[in-house]
């Protein structure tokens, strides 16, 4: 399955060659034309020429580590690219650089601490990559400097029609994109998997502004927070509800006609859908719709439990529903449903 | 067997205390080959038996590595079909979250251990460790399936492949204490070059993890002269001083302290420097937290030592050590037993 494999593949935020190779070689002879821009996003053009031009936009890159320094012991100090909880890095194994050499963030044993040491965050301050070596030159020869690293995750179907590992935000995206690309539409789309999006929305802008696009969709993965303990007030998006439709967040404001259209397309299409009931975070939509005088933008995305963990959740109904809301917007963009 | 191919075999594998019954089928089939009997008592240890050569009496050695590991029991289903969860065995809370588990219910499922997240919780909440409490396993089924496979009661293991380090290094969940069982299986397989006079009882115990209660009833079945536990301890790691730990890859650790017969662990040392083999001192001033503590103390008292494998980040998913640590382990075990003989044993109570 692409999905499984795009998303074990290693591609933290400026270093996203893995995935783009992977997608480069999926999408090769399904589009007209593939090029790519200075920081690194990958563009699949369709139907040169049509109108009105829509951009459709996934992320590859996923948050990780990077590695910081050195310790006399061998072992390897970090610090984090994109937005990562410091309590989920303990006792996990990674995968360091481009020789993917394993490794293990270890703690200090449960036994040597102190009672009030354990109701106390390990902060990546004290948290560190245990690679085997037992000194700094042998750590240094097996290791640079600035050397990305990224969590070392088995893909696995789980439950119900579920997949567990790391990394869905945003390789869903990703696999959904390359197979919106399969197909054919009464318009001109470019296909954009950006990079650095966990960074800052880095990818984007620029994407945006080479496109220049009359309509813009950002296919992503959001926080599905339906889980023990949480009430349902507070359930962002729930899993198997299909795709979540951002209203807003904290970098964009969905224009109403764009979120009718998209409601619109699911409810006659049969798709059950939910809106995203959060107004915090951000994605790409954030810098697409503030480029040149304003691009119409809109949000749909795959609900993800523990994002941004090595183990998250996601949902193969909610997956193939975000797929089919993606591909009936863009019929109902072509058939004049947003810009006449 | 290979014991790099053993060991990732028996950490991958699952056996929360008192449920060891998978991981003891895999022991018995690598070290049954090495051994004249094997048996299993009633607690579930499993004894390997391996009759002596020679004239005159036979000492009986005892060799206790245990096999459990720490893991989880669930308590309640929740709405939803999440599972809340106690320990078995001492768990760390801050290492769990965000790990995969296998529980084994009517089918054996996977999970993973999630936590509320981050980014709908108060700030000052992601300032605190999780505590048990509010975390849960989420099995990614609906809540009526979770109902019909799962009871409060069933069980869940950390699921973790190991993972060859740099050099000689191995990661995985477990090898406190299967680094021991490991050492067993090298110490047989030495065995089967030396001569020995003794009896070797090899046991691969239980419920260590929970009250040493594997090597409670081991000991008393056996009987033996000398009993030597195998175990692990802390190798170097952040944040601990020097002194409370071994070095990595400098060999086994030789336990001295009121746990520990004298002429048992100056034997040890005696052979350590005659084979060249090298090992490391550690003390401990009262009882020791391993199956060494309940040997001592079964029936009339038996003289008692105990190797240990240095080991980094204990009861995390990510323990690690070194290879090379085992196999000389086993070779000082081995060398021990040979060089174990009628006189000895009777040397141990002349005070």
């Amino acid at each position: 399955m692409l999905l499984k494999r795009l998303a074990a593949a290693h591609g933290v935020s400026g270093d996203e060659s893995e995935v783009r190779d992977i997608l480069k070689e999926e999408i090769e002879g399904t589009v007209e034309k593939i090029y790519f821009d200075p920081i690194g996003s990958m563009y699949a053009c369709k139907g040169t020429g049509r109108k009105p031009k829509v951009m459709v936009a996934a992320h590859m890159d996923e948050v990780g580590l990077m590695v910081a320094g050195f310790e006399k012991s061998g072992l390897i100090k970090i610090e984090k690219v994109g937005g990562i909880d410091d309590r989920v890095l303990v006792s996990k194994p990674v995968t360091v650089g481009p020789n993917r050499l394993p490794g293990v963030i270890g703690a200090k044993a449960i036994h040597l601490q102190k009672i009030n040491e354990r109701t106390k965050v390990i902060n990546i301050d004290n948290l560190y990559i245990d690679i085997g070596s037992r000194s700094q030159d042998e750590t240094e020869k097996l290791v640079k400097l600035g050397d990305y690293v990224s969590f070392k995750v088995k893909i696995r179907e789980i439950g119900d029609n579920c997949l567990s590992g790391k990394a869905f935000d945003n390789r869903a995206g990703c696999a959904i994109l390359v197979e919106v690309l399969k197909e054919d539409y009464d318009l001109e789309l470019t296909g954009v998997f950006t990079v650095q999006e966990e960074v800052g929305l880095r990818g984007s802008g620029a994407a945006a502004y080479n496109v220049n696009p009359d309509v813009a969709l950002v296919i992503e993965s959001t926080i599905a927070s339906d889980v023990a303990g949480t009430k349902e007030a507070f359930h962002a998006t729930k899993l198997g509800g299909g795709p979540a439709i951002t209203l807003m967040d904290a970098s964009f404001i969905t224009p109403q006609k764009m979120v009718d259209l998209l409601v619109n397309t699911a409810e006659k299409l049969g798709i059950p859908y939910q809106f995203r009931r959060l107004t915090t975070a951000s994605t790409d939509a954030g810098r697409i719709s503030q480029t040149y005088s304003g691009i119409l933008t809109g949000v749909v995305s795959v609900p993800c439990r523990y994002i941004h963990s090595p183990f998250s959740i996601i949902n193969m109904d909610d997956w193939q529903n975000t797929l089919r809301l993606v591909k009936g917007a863009l019929n109902a963009i072509a058939e004049g449903g947003l810009l006449e | 067997m290979e014991i790099k191919r053993f060991l990732t075999d028996i950490c991958e594998m699952h056996g929360v205390s008192g449920y060891e019954h998978h991981v003891a089928a895999i022991i018995k089939a690598a070290l049954c080959e090495h051994a004249d009997e094997v048996r299993q008592d009633r607690l579930g240890n499993v004894v390997f038996y391996r009759k002596g050569k020679g004239d005159g009496g036979r000492p009986r050695i005892l060799l206790a590595a245990h096999m459990d590991e720490i893991g989880f029991m669930v308590t309640k289903i929740e709405e939803g079909g999440f599972l809340r969860f106690t320990s078995v065995g001492g768990i760390d809370t801050r290492t769990i979250v965000g790990q995969e588990v296998l529980l084994s219910a009517r089918e054996t499922l996977p999970g993973i251990i999630g936590a509320k997240p981050p980014h709908i919780i108060p700030d000052e909440e992601k300032e605190k460790a999780y505590k048990m409490e509010d975390l849960h396993i989420d099995l990614a089924l609906p809540e009526e399936r979770v109902r019909k496979l799962v009871s409060p009661g069933d069980l869940a293991a950390i699921r973790r492949e190991p993972l060859m380090l740099a050099g000689d290094s191995l990661a995985a969940k477990a090898l406190d204490d299967r680094a021991g069982v490991a050492v067993m299986l090298c110490c047989l397989q030495e065995l089967e070059r030396l001569h020995h006079k003794a009896d070797v009882y090899a046991v691969a115990t239980v419920q260590e993890e929970v009250g040493v209660r594997g090597a409670t009833t081991a000991t008393y079945g056996i009987v033996p002269d000398i009993g030597i536990a195998i175990d692990v301890n802390h190798g170097e790691m952040p944040g601990v001083s020097e002194q409370d730990v071994s070095q990595m890859g400098k060999g086994p650790t030789i336990n001295i302290g009121p746990n520990i017969h004298s002429k048992v662990n100056g034997e040890l040392i005696r052979l350590a420097k005659e084979y060249r083999i090298p090992y490391q001192l550690e003390i401990t001033p009262g009882f020791t937290g391993t199956d060494a503590r309940a040997i001592q103390v079964t029936r009339g008292g038996i003289a008692t030592g105990l190797l240990s494998i240095p080991l980094r980040y204990m009861h995390t998913s990510v323990e690690l050590v070194d290879l090379n640590d085992i196999r000389q382990a086993g070779r000082l075990l081995a060398h021990f037993i040979a060089a174990i003989d009628t006189p000895f044993v009777e040397g141990l109570i002349c005070y």
